[in-house]
């Protein structure tokens, strides 16, 4: 069956919003309607935000919407989680993956252009996550019927029997959606080297992330591509729902057709969204430091709320470094972003109104570099 | 739809009779505008309000307990309908949970990560009950109710039909729904009244006129970050915004860097300060910039004119070398340093921060702009380590790509001396032969310790770093 991928006119959009009265003529004349849109972004916020914005925005009572979407490299963790837990953040910066907050909840999953995603928009009456992913078990079975593909009760997917090809999650306020991954031909490697942490001494009550063996559906054929994929799902979508296999092409970024997204986009990626969500945790570690032939420990304690520094406590060797110096960086990391520019250029600073020695000037360095390193 | 709103409010005093006529006669929607920041109320009828347990509900999928992860109000906190209260998680769903009623919070039967069971309390929601009594005076007016608090969308027994979506784009857009005329069914508000309302609100605070008018936006000003010399010339325009009536100010601690910063800027104050300034005519650096840029691209690097300025900026420290000093707390000792590590303001996600290049001295131009390359680059994804931000002798701040001419720069300790370059104009300007000619003209503010510098020893370092960037060729005599 040939899809035909039209661009939607704003009047079609505009009657889709007050959806209140009942689906425009194009649908068939059922009950219950059903759409099914593609992003034209990949850029995860962007994406994110219309999520958010058909969460809020449409009514759901006699409609359903697919979304599909891609994006470039990024990490992105659940609603209640923390990042220092769930991902090495230090890489990320150094790769330019980024690092983005969903308002779902779940575990941490990586994105690349390789990574499907889909997400059910229902009411809350009809959200019913085993359905949909039945519906692409389906799909896949219909495009390859001698994969072995199946659905956990955990909602995750599992290619052969042990590796995971989709991890799902679920937000629910006045309507529902339910969104999961699927992995067609994304990084492996790069993926499980950046969702391991390496910072310790983490005591956090986030929800934590479950670690899995994966495999793309490409390593089981080679001919399965995410375009060939996404088609399949929204074939199978469209029999479900008794509508044309029409795939809406939308813009993220068009503020006629979605007013009020750009807000959202902006919102998601505040450092007030991303790292000032995560739930109150400790951080207690010890790092050992190499200068002119001597060993140091260094021992840290730190509570961080809303992703500021609470608590600080640093136990240097005793008059290594200046006391009053030391004391004064405790006291001004209280209320800072748990941020390694931030300490950087804070600890830079206060560099500036202490006496000037060589000396003092390598070790700050030394010490400081090491402490952002190992703990953010 | 000036006369709709009267309507509106005549009708529901109409039956009270104790607004003197001429009040509600000048009550026409201009003066409504001005007056719409103060939220009116009757104060004597409102009578105790009753508690209310509000259960969990069926989340669906059979659910029966789920983990409480954030709360969004606090005891005491008033809530409208509609309004998050708690953010809950159960098995990958993160479920919001919305008050079912205006009132307020006055129990909270979770702790965070606590489990909540589905059919049993959340929280205790005293609502307020609206007494069916003639009030027997005016009505007090209050000041303006700020994103923080919630609008009470009731306008004395008349309820604002809206659907959720509705209400929450107008809570989110600080719209109180009483102000909006529904065009809908028994004059709904639908989505349309909103984006009509918010569009005239666009621009500025005027009185509307009669004919609706959709007042364009401005358009927003788009703030260059501190690159390096490469112009994109932008025009400044002033930044537009809906015009909401928030009336609260904000107060919140300094914390972070900006604090750092105030111990350091309390600091530099000290320092008796004294200026000297003076124009560039760069039209021979323009050209041979132009000429050297695509060499430099062929070896990856981007050439901006700072290099340029530092490597001038060096050679003139090795005449003038006070200029490369730190004092000691009393200015009892004064240290030549002996490396020109020259700092540039950068600004990035943090503020304005200063990361220098290290040894300028020893380095070639092409060395120092593909060291700005790098600092650029990690400057702005928020890598840039200690050792590139301290450790600096001597500034120049190029605040001429946000824009200006002069300015008054601060000296940063233990430094003693800063520049800042204002923008590149083309201004004319006389030759030699007294002709006219097309000048690119950058003005230069010096700031120096007087304390150890003294204005000749700043006007002749000017002037020699002056004279390298007029004749770069000059330079090359004396390139070490």
């Amino acid at each position: 069956m040939k899809n035909m991928v039209i661009r939607a006119s704003l009047k079609n959009w505009f009657q889709l919003f007050y959806v209140h009265k009942f689906p425009a003529a194009g649908f068939k004349t059922t009950a219950d309607g059903a759409i099914i849109l593609q992003s034209v972004s990949n850029d995860i916020y962007q994406n994110l935000a219309v999520e958010d914005w058909i969460h809020d925005n449409i009514n759901l009572e006699n409609m359903q919407v697919l979304f599909l979407w891609r994006n470039l490299s990024t990490v992105v963790i659940g609603r209640h989680q923390n990042p220092w837990q769930e991902c090495n953040l230090k890489m990320m910066r150094q790769k330019n993956i980024k690092l983005a907050r969903r308002r779902s909840g779940g575990g941490t999953v990586y994105h690349d252009l390789g990574n499907i995603n889909l997400t059910f928009f229902t009411s809350k009456k009809k959200y019913e996550r085993m359905e949909n992913l039945k519906l692409v078990v389906k799909a896949l079975k219909c495009l390859r019927p001698q994969l072995d593909v199946h659905a956990t009760d955990r909602c995750d997917l599992l290619l052969n029997r042990n590796f995971k090809i989709s991890g799902s999650a679920a937000k629910l306020g006045r309507t529902a959606y339910h969104h999961c991954t699927l992995l067609c031909s994304a990084d492996r490697f790069l993926l499980s080297s950046v969702l391991k942490s390496p910072y310790k001494g983490i005591k956090s009550n986030a929800t934590p992330s479950v670690p899995a063996s994966v495999k793309n559906l490409f390593e089981e054929d080679p001919t399965l591509t995410c375009q060939i994929v996404m088609d399949a799902i929204a074939a199978e979508y469209a029999i479900y729902h008794q509508i044309d296999h029409h795939v809406t092409l939308i813009n993220p970024a068009d503020e006629t057709v979605f007013p009020g997204i750009n807000n959202k986009t902006k919102e998601l990626q505040t450092w007030e969204w991303i790292y000032g969500k995560t739930p109150k945790f400790s951080i207690s570690t010890c790092f050992n430091m190499v200068y002119k032939h001597s060993f140091l420990e260094v021992k840290v304690d730190m509570d961080v709320k809303h992703g500021r520094i609470e608590v600080c406590n640093i136990n240097l060797p005793e008059e290594w470094l200046p006391p009053a110096l030391c004391g004064e960086l405790e006291k001004n990391l209280i209320g800072s972003k748990f941020c390694p520019s931030e300490t950087t250029a804070l600890a830079s600073a206060l560099l500036r109104s202490c006496p000037q020695d060589y000396e003092v000037h390598r070790r700050w360095n030394l010490f400081c570099e090491n402490m952002t390193t190992t703990l953010m | 739809s000036s006369t709709q709103i009267c309507v509106c409010h005549t009708r529901s005093y109409s039956s009270v009779c104790f607004l003197k006529s001429k009040y509600v006669y000048a009550f026409d929607k201009s003066a409504f505008k001005f007056n719409h920041q103060h939220r009116l109320f009757r104060t004597s009828a409102i009578s105790k309000g009753q508690i209310v347990q509000f259960k969990l509900s069926d989340i669906g999928e059979g659910i029966t307990e789920v983990t409480v992860k954030e709360w969004y109000v606090k005891e005491g906190d008033s809530v409208s309908q509609f309004d998050s209260i708690c953010e809950v998680q159960s098995d990958k769903a993160s479920v919001t949970i919305t008050s079912r009623y205006d009132g307020i919070i006055r129990k909270l039967y979770y702790n965070l990560d606590e489990i909540a069971y589905v059919g049993k309390p959340l929280v205790d929601i005293e609502t307020d009950v609206l007494k069916d009594v003639a009030p027997e005076e005016d009505v007090v007016e209050t000041p303006a109710v700020s994103h923080e608090e919630h609008t009470h969308q009731e306008i004395k027994g008349h309820k604002t039909l809206a659907t959720p979506a509705v209400r929450r784009l107008a809570m989110e857009n600080n719209i109180k729904l009483s102000e909006v005329v529904g065009t809908g069914k028994d004059n709904r508000i639908l989505k349309e009244d909103i984006l009509n309302y918010l569009a005239k609100q666009t621009g500025a605070i005027l009185p509307p006129s009669p004919k609706s008018e959709i007042i364009p936006p401005l358009p927003k000003l788009e703030t260059a970050p501190a690159a390096p010399k490469d112009k994109a010339h932008r025009i400044p325009v002033p930044i537009s915004k809906p015009t909401v009536f928030t009336g609260k100010d904000k107060t919140e601690p300094i914390t972070g860097f900006h604090k750092a910063m105030v111990k350091t800027m309390s600091a530099a104050l000290k320092i008796p300060h004294f200026g000297y300034c003076d124009e560039i005519e760069l039209n021979q650096l323009v050209q041979l910039r132009e000429e050297l840029k695509p060499l430099a691209q062929a070896r990856g690097v981007k050439l901006s004119f700072m290099p340029f300025f530092l490597k001038a900026a060096s050679l003139a420290l090795l005449h003038y070398p006070v200029l490369n000093t730190s004092v000691d707390e009393n200015c009892q000792n004064i240290t030549y340093k002996a490396s020109h590590n020259i700092g540039i303001a950068m600004d990035t996600e943090q503020g304005l921060i200063v990361p220098n290049v290290k040894s300028v001295q020893v380095r070639s131009v092409f060395e120092i702009a593909s060291e700005l390359n790098r600092l650029q680059s990690l400057g702005s994804s928020g890598q840039l380590g200690t050792n590139d931000l301290t450790g600096g002798t001597f500034t120049l701040s190029n605040i001429g790509t946000i824009g200006g001419t002069y300015a008054k720069p601060v000296i940063l300790p233990p430094e003693v001396a800063i520049g800042a370059l204002g923008k590149i104009q083309a201004l004319p300007r006389f030759n030699g032969k007294g002709e006219v000619f097309k000048a690119q003209i950058m003005n230069v503010s010096w700031s120096a310790d007087h304390r150890i510098i003294d204005g000749a020893t700043m006007a002749r370092f000017s002037n020699l770093w002056k004279s390298y960037l007029e004749n770069p060729a000059s330079m090359l005599l004396d390139l070490k």
